[in-house]
């Protein structure tokens, strides 16, 4: 028992080669939003464990949190001149894209690691956008799309991207703060937290979160969506007692 | 939607109060004007909807109690608005998944009201001319004169409109009432009435109220179709319009008593022009942001 033990300690000393963990965790698993407000945030933790063994290092830690939201199928469309008219003509498709994307640095992503790396690893907006399996490419012609799916996404603060998204309270317990304004769609939330020193990865963690709309606005939309000819027929109720409502106050003879 | 209440409450009185004093639906100016304010046409027009069944419900009980309604004429044009209906909501998701929508709604829009507006702005000055020189203008019929068309085969008689015509027209009228409207969130109140009217010669006292039974029972049909098919239809943003509107509409009514009524015509030409120009602007000129983006579907 004992040998075994020591065997066990042996191995648990030598196996990682990488001598840092990551632990991290979320302020909540679970987060409501109110449709009528202007979003909310949630904060991710984190502390970085280095075991006896391990020297410290002599630079920095970095961190990158990455946070994708629930799928979409998007088609993003370009309006073209035609004579002397403007109208949608080329388009892209966009199979299965986050509806949300933000990626939190500690600080400028490309002083954090090389170009490959980070597209490799699709670390950061561009390299995620640029990514092979983000839509089909089309020799060239799906740049303009991707970047215009980018600038869109961004102006409705869907993607974001902040270097100064990750604070380090100590030299190894971080904090980030992400921002999901209330157009965010509900849905399952992946969590990527990924450790670079020396501009190559340490570690990485993912955990989810789950974004659950609430509020009146919201429920009326379900009903919409899932029972919509009940909810046809409502409004089409409403509509008649509020036209039969003002022929009985403004009757005039 | 980040739209202010107060805005879309406010805007619905002031059409309300526009469509009251001309004594027409008003769709055809808040679809634009919601559309104009960044909704989306394709909510826009669904959502309007709701608001023309508000109105022209009241119109119709008014009509109802002062017995100003033909009841077989205003089936007829049912039947035929009904399918029109359908066709123009089938229409509107075909173009919206075809990603071409918001072209089909301007195109329609700058080439009806282009064409309206510039007619009722003939006839208004035609008219206000005739009135300096001291005439009065009167329709003139001469016995037996109809077009010939009306004279087609399925003859009808219309006890109340004192009409014995071919129903194929009428069905043809309330046909192409019902697919414009559906796509277009208008009640078509402002195309039906000149078209009975003038040239089915059914007489004022019966030609509001039918219409308005018409396009009750045809907006109708498109609003629950639009909440079935398309999604589109915003209860909160209906029932603002509705609010407002109803109570824009009835002191425009108040007004609109004082008004000349060549004056009426002129006005609302120069209405329907500024609107259609509108749109056409917004079709020439170059776009900002020459991208959108729609979402096909949600993966969850």
């Amino acid at each position: 028992m004992i040998v075994l033990g020591l065997l066990l300690l042996l191995l648990s000393g030598l196996a990682p080669a990488r001598a840092e963990t990551l632990i991290t965790s979320l302020s909540n698993h679970r987060v409501l939003i109110n449709s009528n407000y202007t979003g909310t945030q949630i904060a991710v933790f984190g502390a970085i464990e280095r075991d006896a063994q391990t020297v410290a290092r002599a630079t920095v830690y970095d961190v990158v949190v990455t946070v994708r939201g629930p799928r979409q199928f998007l088609t993003v469309r370009e309006k073209e001149r035609l004579g002397p008219v403007w109208i949608n003509q080329e388009q892209q498709k966009f199979p299965s894209v986050p509806a949300y994307i933000s990626v939190m640095t500690s600080r400028p992503i490309e002083e954090i690691t090389s170009d490959q790396l980070r597209q490799r690893q699709k670390v950061g907006l561009e390299a995620i956008i640029s990514a092979n399996d983000f839509t089909y490419g089309r020799n060239g012609a799906d740049k303009p799309f991707r970047e215009a799916l980018h600038r869109l996404k961004a102006q409705e603060g869907l993607y974001l991207e902040d270097e100064r998204g990750v604070t380090f309270l100590t030299s190894d317990i971080f904090r980030a703060g992400i921002p999901l304004p209330a157009t965010a769609p509900p849905g399952n939330y992946d969590v990527d937290v990924t450790l670079f020193a020396d501009t190559v990865i340490l570690a990485r963690t993912t955990t989810d979160f789950e974004l659950v709309k609430t509020g009146f606005e919201e429920q009326i939309g379900v009903v919409a969506r899932d029972w919509s000819l009940f909810y046809g027929l409502a409004t089409a109720v409403i509509a008649i007692f509020f036209g039969w409502l003002a022929n009985v106050i403004f009757r005039r003879d | 939607m980040p739209v202010s209440v107060l805005l879309i409450l406010g805007m619905g009185a002031a059409v309300g109060f526009i469509s009251g004093l001309f004594g027409i639906g008003g769709g055809f100016l808040m679809t634009p004007l919601l559309i104009f304010l960044g909704i989306p046409p394709a909510v826009a027009v669904a959502t309007q909807s709701a608001q023309i069944v508000a109105s022209s419900t009241t119109s119709v009980l008014g009509a109802l109690r002062r017995n100003a309604l033909d009841h077989k004429l205003g089936a007829i044009l049912v039947a035929g608005g009904f399918v029109g209906s359908a066709l123009g909501v089938w229409f509107f998701a075909a173009a919206r998944r075809a990603g071409q929508l918001d072209l089909v709604i301007v195109v329609s829009y700058v080439t009806l009201f282009t064409i309206v507006g510039s007619l009722m702005l003939k006839e208004s000055i035609r008219e206000f001319w005739h009135r300096r020189k001291g005439g009065t203008v009167r329709l003139r019929r001469k016995a037996g004169e109809h077009a010939p068309y009306l004279g087609w085969p399925l003859r009808m008689r219309f006890y109340r409109s004192k009409l014995y015509v071919s129903v194929i027209p009428i069905l043809g009228l309330s046909l192409f009432i019902g697919f414009a409207g559906a796509l277009l969130g208008i009640g078509g109140g402002f195309i039906v009435v000149p078209a009975l009217l003038y040239v089915f010669r059914v007489p004022t006292t019966v030609v509001v109220g039918t219409s308005q039974f018409q396009i009750v029972c045809t907006t109708l049909v498109a609003l629950i179709l639009h909440a079935v098919t398309n999604q589109a239809v915003d209860m909160v943003l209906a029932i603002l319009l509705i609010v407002g509107g109803v109570f824009g509409a009835q002191f425009g009514a108040r007004m609109g008593r004082h008004l000349r009524a060549e004056l009426f015509r002129f006005l609302l030409a120069l209405l329907l022009l500024a609107v259609g120009l509108r749109f056409g602007l917004e079709l020439v000129l170059q776009p900002e942001e020459p991208f959108s983006i729609s979402v096909q579907e949600v993966r969850s």
